[in-house]
């Protein structure tokens, strides 16, 4: 493997400031982002971030690399495609829960089962923040926001749990309130090959006033210490994916090396597709227009 | 000029496609000219299927409106399409299961049933389909076709399936066409065979074949049909043609997984019809936003919702039109045919790329799976590419400004992993260098010079882009206006109008977006009369040319019943509209009887048909009726009456017959 040279942060200085508001746990996402990518030593040029629409899908306006900043739930799909066009881009989603686990779910699920090799890091807020507070997909049973005045009547989905049963090959769940830890998991996402999933848990220090900073200081541990947890274990992380109360996990719950989708792309072998000459020679055009006699 | 038209009638399941395919490929390597359309249901097995070949040794630009020769695969298509045969003509079937009452026959017609069990005996244990090959050399002798091309054709068929298939094939086809040579007389066609090397291809083949020599390198898609044949032929030749097909989701997926594979540099494409169109819309606006180029293919069908999945019709371009929020640019094209098909595909990649915008192709069902002859070197391998402005390294000329404002409202692109470029693309509204307006650097001023940088972009797309121009005579009584499918049959309409002495001509829309009204406007306004001729209900083409250039045409002729117009469909219309005879709604007596067959096979079952038709002042009803007798299949005798409302279309109570 070649050498990696660690690249300062500032390189990813990005061209406007984030607009995000004072203490919210994106900013703990965006520095993690960047050491992941200086940590590799991927240079802005190779590093292509697509996002959604909501609070957190601003990131990429706030780094300096490549970046789509999407539809509202499309940025699986958008990332899909664009990873599939050029794969020695490094591609990183970046986006929050109601984008990714609400509006979008289904693209989250089918890049999962194709095990793409994409780095998926949701800024779980469990609200949404953009819109003012409305409930979200990942919103606590009973909490009360804007659209839920008598509680939430709707279990929360479960984002660790439905990637490890739709076949996500790597999956981890951070906390802002840990950013050197996150940077750590968001960068073994970006190194390992297939889909990587990164839930963080991101506080809303505006709108959710139930999942804070405290809340999740007083429950969070990481599975690194737990003795003998093994993230090749399927079981073992499925089981750990539904801890949640006064005890929850952070870390990788797990990780495993299957093909990826485009290794089974027999019009990637020769290259990028971005990299491939555009049109037919007249030997292969004539054979298609044979088929037609 | 020699022509005849072949009708194969069967159920799905009957293998009629099969048949159909090599009658239409022994034709077309004899040198004919073929146009075909079958007319079929979203069902795999039963319903009528109906596939008119129509063959002639000059060039046909619709399946036209004859029928001479009925191959009937089943009791109904006798019962539906014998009555239509033209005198000379023949109605060929397999004896043992069907039979031809005579009162069904018209004069002059020849009934040709087959013993096709004895005729079958000589090739061995048989697949039910593979009676319709002994059919198939009946007919290739009645029509004087050569049987060495025909057995040539079977071969290419069925050699997947091993040899012994295809001598099995083949020997049926001969065991059929000696029993017609020996039992019957030849009908009275004598061939010129030019033997050209002549395509046999629909629409959505020329699709496909325009895509992949234009290098698109990406293309997804939902199954929907009548667009899926495009996703089959990719997903069959993607590795020879070095393209990534996928299959996705959803159409939201489908589409923005083509914004992605676009923004990320390479020729992408997507195709759907017109509910799959309909999710589609927000990322085809995201696409003009971020000024990705992206080729998207709607294939229309009957809607509105999930509609007449199988069936035509040009109700889309309302939606087409509106798709998406707000402004945007776009262009939108309507090839007019299965060679255009072709060419227009390879044009909307390059406006796509050098416009940086959403190229949307509007295609019907009619088009896209028809298939029809054309030459052999009305494709090439060697067409134009033009990629636009495509930066491939930016250093020392300042900070990149991926939307920066220029005259022509085109910016330098450069594409992900290109050294000193980087920026972001967003959907939010930004300024040149991609900075988002839409939060906390609002700007009203930046706003105007984008949207307008934008769509400035129209102006040289409307001058590189053809406009419509007036085809046949310049002085017509009747201008028929038509978009998109229509130009081959209102062409053989103006024709048939021509022969009967009324002069006409045809302005054929293919660019619809952007819209070239000047020039519209300049030929219309020397027209005597205007016609608009749309497969759909509500005039939307001619709504659209009012909206672009203030003129409302005099007269329209709609067709929304889910089967393409026919030259004589327009050419009735056109007198009548002529006589000064206003178009009437009613139920025709043909219609009836096809309601009349809705009614018994949903509600009376397999062993009755429609018998005489009359029409009666409504008995006591609030409208006219038709009164169709209901006869049994085997001797004719009387079951009972239906009563079908010549106005409303209503069917009224079932009278049983009384015994």
């Amino acid at each position: 493997m070649a050498t990696v040279i660690e690249l300062p942060l500032d390189v990813f200085q990005g061209l406007a400031e984030p607009d995000w508001c004072p203490g919210c746990g994106d900013f703990g996402v965006l520095k993690a982002v960047k050491m992941a990518a200086s940590k590799l030593g991927i240079q802005p040029k190779d590093l292509l971030l697509v996002s959604g629409i909501g609070c957190s899908s601003n990131l990429p306006g706030f780094m300096h690399a490549y970046g789509v900043h999407s539809l509202h739930g499309r940025a699986v799909a958008v990332a899909s495609g664009a990873k599939l066009a050029n794969h020695d881009l490094n591609v990183v989603i970046t986006g929050g829960d109601g984008d990714g686990y609400g509006i979008g779910i289904g693209h989250f699920i089918h890049a999962m089962r194709r095990n793409l090799d994409l780095t998926y890091v949701v800024m779980n807020n469990q609200i949404y923040g953009l819109t003012t507070g409305q409930a979200s997909p990942t919103t606590m049973k009973t909490m009360r926001t804007k659209s839920t005045p008598r509680g939430n009547v709707e279990l929360p989905v479960n984002p660790i749990a439905l990637a490890l049963v739709s076949g996500a090959t790597y999956v981890a769940r951070g906390f802002s309130g840990e950013p050197n830890h996150m940077a750590d998991l968001i960068a073994g996402g970006i190194a390992h090959r297939g889909f990587a999933l990164v839930d963080v848990f991101s506080p809303c220090v505006t709108y959710n006033k139930l999942n804070t900073y405290p809340w999740f200081k007083q429950r969070v541990y990481k599975l690194e210490a737990l003795p003998g947890y093994d993230p090749a274990d399927a079981e073992s992380a499925l089981q750990k994916s539904f801890e949640w109360g006064d005890k929850i996990p952070l870390g990788l719950f797990f990780k495993d090396e299957q093909p990826t989708y485009e290794d089974s792309e027999p019009a990637l072998k020769q290259g990028p597709l971005v990299r491939q000459k555009l049109g037919l020679d007249r030997k292969l055009f004539e054979s298609l227009v044979d088929e037609l006699i | 000029m020699k022509e005849v038209t072949i009708g194969i009638g069967g159920a799905a399941g009957d293998g009629l496609d099969k048949a159909g395919d090599a009658l239409a490929k022994t034709a077309a390597r004899l040198g004919l000219y073929l146009y075909a359309y079958n007319s079929y249901q979203s069902v795999i097995r039963g319903g009528h299927i109906w596939l008119r070949l129509r063959v002639a040794e000059e060039k046909v630009y619709s399946h036209g409106d004859h029928l001479n020769v009925l191959m009937a695969l089943n009791q109904d298509s006798i019962e539906r399409h014998a009555r239509e045969v033209e005198p000379g003509g023949a109605v060929v079937f397999n004896a043992d299961k069907l039979h031809c009452d005579a009162v069904l026959l018209p004069d002059g017609v020849v009934p040709v049933p087959l013993p096709v069990t004895e005729l079958a005996k000589a090739a061995g244990k048989l697949q039910p389909v593979m009676q319709n090959t002994i059919a198939l050399g009946a007919v290739l002798f009645l029509l004087g076709l050569d049987f060495e091309m025909a057995g040539g054709v079977l071969r290419d068929t069925f050699l997947y399936k091993g040899e012994a298939i295809v001598d099995q094939n083949v020997r049926l086809a001969r065991a059929g066409y000696d029993y017609a040579r020996q039992a019957f007389v030849p009908l009275d066609y004598s061939w010129n065979f030019s033997r050209s090397r002549r395509l046999f291809v629909t629409g959505n083949e020329a699709i496909s074949l325009g895509a992949v020599a234009a290098g698109c390198k990406f293309y997804s898609a939902y199954p929907m049909t009548p667009a899926s044949a495009i996703l089959h032929w990719m997903a069959s030749h993607g590795e020879r043609c070095g393209v990534v097909v996928k299959q996705c989701e959803d159409e939201l997926a489908v589409v923005n997984m083509a914004v992605g594979a676009g923004h990320a540099g390479v020729r992408a494409m997507c195709g759907t019809s017109g509910g799959g169109f309909a999710l589609m819309t927000e990322a085809i606006g995201q696409a003009g936003m971020m000024e990705v180029p992206v080729v998207i293919v709607e294939v229309q069908r009957g809607g509105p919702s999930t509609g007449i999945p199988t069936k035509t019709e040009q109700g889309d371009l309302n939606q087409v039109f509106g798709a998406s929020q707000g402004d945007y640019p776009r262009v939108i094209l309507a090839p007019a045919d299965v060679t255009d098909s072709f060419w227009t595909t390879v044009e909307a990649f390059n406006l796509a790329e050098k416009y940086q915008l959403p190229v949307i192709i509007i295609s019907d069902l009619l088009l896209s799976e028809h298939p029809e002859t054309v030459e052999a070197d009305a494709f090439s391998h060697d067409v134009p590419i033009e990629r636009g402005e495509l930066v491939t390294e930016w250093k020392g000329q300042g900070p990149f400004k991926r939307y920066a404002f220029t005259p022509s409202g085109i910016s330098p692109r450069a594409l992900p992993g290109t050294e000193g470029a980087v920026y972001v693309a967003a959907t939010d509204e930004h300024d040149e260098e991609g900075i988002l307006i839409s939060d906390v650097f609002t700007s009203a001023p930046v706003r105007r010079k984008i949207m307008e940088k934008r769509m400035k972009k129209l102006e040289a797309l409307r001058k590189e882009l053809a406009p419509p121009k007036l085809e046949g005579p310049r002085e017509a009584e009747v201008t028929l206006i038509g978009w998109g499918s229509t130009r081959g049959v209102i062409r053989e309409a103006v024709a048939q109008l021509a022969a009967e002495g009324i002069p006409s001509n045809q302005l054929h829309f293919k660019v619809l977006f952007p819209f070239h009204a000047e020039e519209a406007l300049a030929i219309l306004k020397t027209s005597k009369r205007t016609v608009s001729v749309e497969a759909n209900q509500t005039g939307q083409f001619a709504r659209h040319l009012r909206a672009e250039t203030g003129f409302t045409v005099d007269h329209q002729i709609l067709k929304y019943d889910g089967e393409p117009f026919e030259p004589q469909h327009i050419v009735h219309q056109v007198k009548a509209i002529l006589d000064g005879r206003a178009r009437s709604l009613d139920v025709t007596a043909d219609e009836a009887r096809e309601m009349a067959y809705h009614y018994i096979r949903s509600h009376l079952g397999e062993d009755v048909r429609p018998g005489q038709i009359a029409q009666s002042d409504g008995d006591g009803l609030a409208e006219p009726v038709w009164l169709v007798e209901i006869v049994s299949r085997d001797g004719g005798e009387k079951r009972g009456e239906l009563r079908i409302g010549v106005e409303t279309g209503s069917t009224y109570t079932w009278h049983p017959a009384v015994s």
